[in-house]
């Protein structure tokens, strides 16, 4: 049986969702295995192991592997797969990106970026021009390093699971690079990839102080996630890791409030699968209204508030 | 220090990619073709850093078709101050570009090579981080900023938490964010001086690299098409409307 590889994303000692939505495409690939490299991560390897279908976690331990440096983690991805496995699945996050084409590399084999569905051993689904085109597959590579979009695959039960749990030596610091420091924003609400409610603010908003004024307490009531266009992240409205799109985060909620976007090709392209969308936006022309489900035309700066009270 | 700047011919950003008819892929004839948006952004950066003083010296590289020739014409005019085009009419995938650009690395030596992170036809987003792997350099990807500081680089990256800075001893690789600068538009002055600018004509066959594909595409199709749905005409009506999906109560 072929096995699969899955790499773990944690932070601050908890598993990222990303890595939930991997262990399910991995399992429909073969058996599943878990890579956790950090520094002290013995409890993230045990909750790697109770992932239902997890039934072993390799554990590279070692402060060279704290901060996902893709130069230290990779070689120790490569190994494993090298010796053990047929597949490396990473989440398509950040993290998943910078990692995975560098083992690609490692092993020789040319990587199949953010697939959206497996169809065979060899052949998969990937969105290309900005999800204007969904192409399938196939890889002769004989083994395979796969990135997978989160919002197309389930999460894979946390619980359930009874993975053995092995040290994995070897590796260490490859002397390229160090970690400097990281601004990462501590928010109360739920993160974008994984929030069930989305609120979104464009351009339309004017500056950062009405995003904020207009955009957070309508996410509040309804304990969304916030999200903006990239119009309004280059304009300094909201910060880079708020944005939605092609370039940004690629996100699928129940519901998704866009709140002055128009609609932009790349926005569209991080948005479109949510289930409900809903556009709120004065030009009732905006291409969002071509996507949404529901569509109000107006002054946002009346109507917001207003629905963030009546809610 | 010597700066590569690899870059990429794609449709042109503004163009909507019409899926061809037969599954086989997009239809790149008579459409606009620009260079890869990132990599415009890559060589910016690479121009700045020589304005600095922290560069001495851009060379940009295409692999690609004849027409490739036109998007390193391009960088020329930005300001880059050589090129050379390694031309293929084939399909040639990341992993094989990182090949042949390990091969320029090894023979040009720069102390820098900036991409961007990804080009927007194929969204692969690998080249870059396959390229510093082949190379045993560090990579500094996603980069909203970047600072030369004698034998090292700092680079600040967008992560999907916020920012994170890592410190790369040079050579490394930088690959590019949306948010590391704004590139100029060449000056037509510039334009008429690219055209002189030295540009080497290579094939991958120079380099020993075999670009045959690992991947094969076998059907493009179109997404799932979503369709508009109804407008409203108030507050209540929006929320009554809200309430029928069952999301909120």
């Amino acid at each position: 049986m072929s096995v699969a590889l899955v790499l773990v994303e944690h932070e601050g000692g908890a598993i990222k969702d990303a890595t939930l939505s991997a262990v399910t495409a991995a399992s429909q690939l073969g058996e599943v295995h878990a890579l956790v490299a950090g520094q002290g991560v013995g409890a993230v390897a045990d909750a790697a192991a109770k992932i239902a279908g997890v039934t072993k976690v390799h554990v590279a331990d070692d402060a060279a592997y704290g901060h996902n440096l893709a130069e230290n983690v990779a070689p120790v991805a490569a190994a494993i797969v090298k010796d053990h496995c047929d597949y490396l699945v990473a989440p398509a996050t950040t993290t998943g990106k910078n990692i995975a084409p560098r083992v690609a590399a490692l092993l020789d084999v040319m990587q199949v970026s953010d697939i959206l569905s497996v169809e065979g051993p060899d052949t998969f689904t990937r969105p290309i021009y900005a999800g204007n085109a969904i192409a399938t597959v196939k890889s002769s590579d004989a083994k395979k390093v796969l990135t997978v979009r989160g919002t197309a695959f389930a999460k894979a039960p946390a619980e359930g699971g009874s993975g053995s749990v092995e040290a994995w030596s070897g590796g260490g610091d490859a002397g390229l690079s160090s970690f400097v420091g990281a601004e990462i924003a501590a928010s109360e609400r739920p993160e974008l990839t994984s929030a069930k409610i989305i609120v979104s603010g464009g351009r339309a908003l004017g500056s950062s102080e009405e995003f904020h004024r207009l955009i957070d307490p309508l996410a509040d009531r309804l304990g969304a996630g916030v999200g903006a266009s990239r119009a309004a992240v280059d304009a300094g409205y909201a910060p880079n890791d708020y944005q939605v799109g092609q370039t940004g985060k690629i996100v699928a909620p129940e519901l998704y409030v866009a709140i002055g976007i128009s609609g932009a090709i790349q926005h569209l392209a991080g948005m479109k699968d949510s289930k409900t969308i809903v556009a709120i936006n004065k030009d009732e022309d905006a291409p969002i209204f071509q996507v949404a489900d529901i569509g109000l035309v107006g002054d946002l700066f009346k109507l917001v508030p207003e629905l963030t009270e009546k809610l | 220090m010597k700066i590569l700047v690899p870059v990429k011919r794609v449709l042109d950003y503004n163009v909507k990619p019409r899926v061809k008819a037969d599954g086989t892929g997009v239809d790149l004839a008579n459409v606009k073709m620009s260079m890869n948006p990132f990599d415009e952004i890559a060589v910016e950066e690479a121009i700045r850093l020589k304005e600095k003083g922290a560069a001495t010296e851009i060379v940009a590289v295409s692999v690609g078709p004849a027409k490739a020739q036109e998007t390193l014409r391009t960088a020329l005019a930005m300001g880059a101050d050589r090129a050379i085009h390694v031309q293929t009419d084939d399909e040639v995938e990341p992993l094989a570009v990182a090949k042949i650009l390990k091969a320029i690395a090894d023979e040009e030596t720069p102390g820098l090579v900036i991409l961007g992170k990804q080009a927007i036809d194929d969204d692969s987003n690998q080249t870059g981080q396959m390229l510093a792997a082949l190379l045993n350099w560090g990579q500094g990807t996603f980069a909203s900023k970047v600072e030369v500081d004698g034998s090292s680089v700092n680079v600040t990256r967008e992560v999907d938490g916020g920012l994170e800075t890592v410190k790369l001893s040079t050579p490394a690789i930088v690959t590019t964010d949306l948010r590391l600068n704004e590139p100029r538009y060449a000056t037509l002055p510039n334009i008429m001086k690219a055209k002189s600018k030295p540009l080497a004509a290579k094939t991958p066959g120079d380099y020993g690299v075999d670009t045959a594909p690992r991947l094969t595409i076998t059907n493009v199709v179109e997404p799932a098409k979503r369709s508009a749905g109804i407008k409203v005409g108030s507050v209540d009506e929006l929320i009554a409307k809200i309430k029928e999906t069952g999301v909120i109560a």
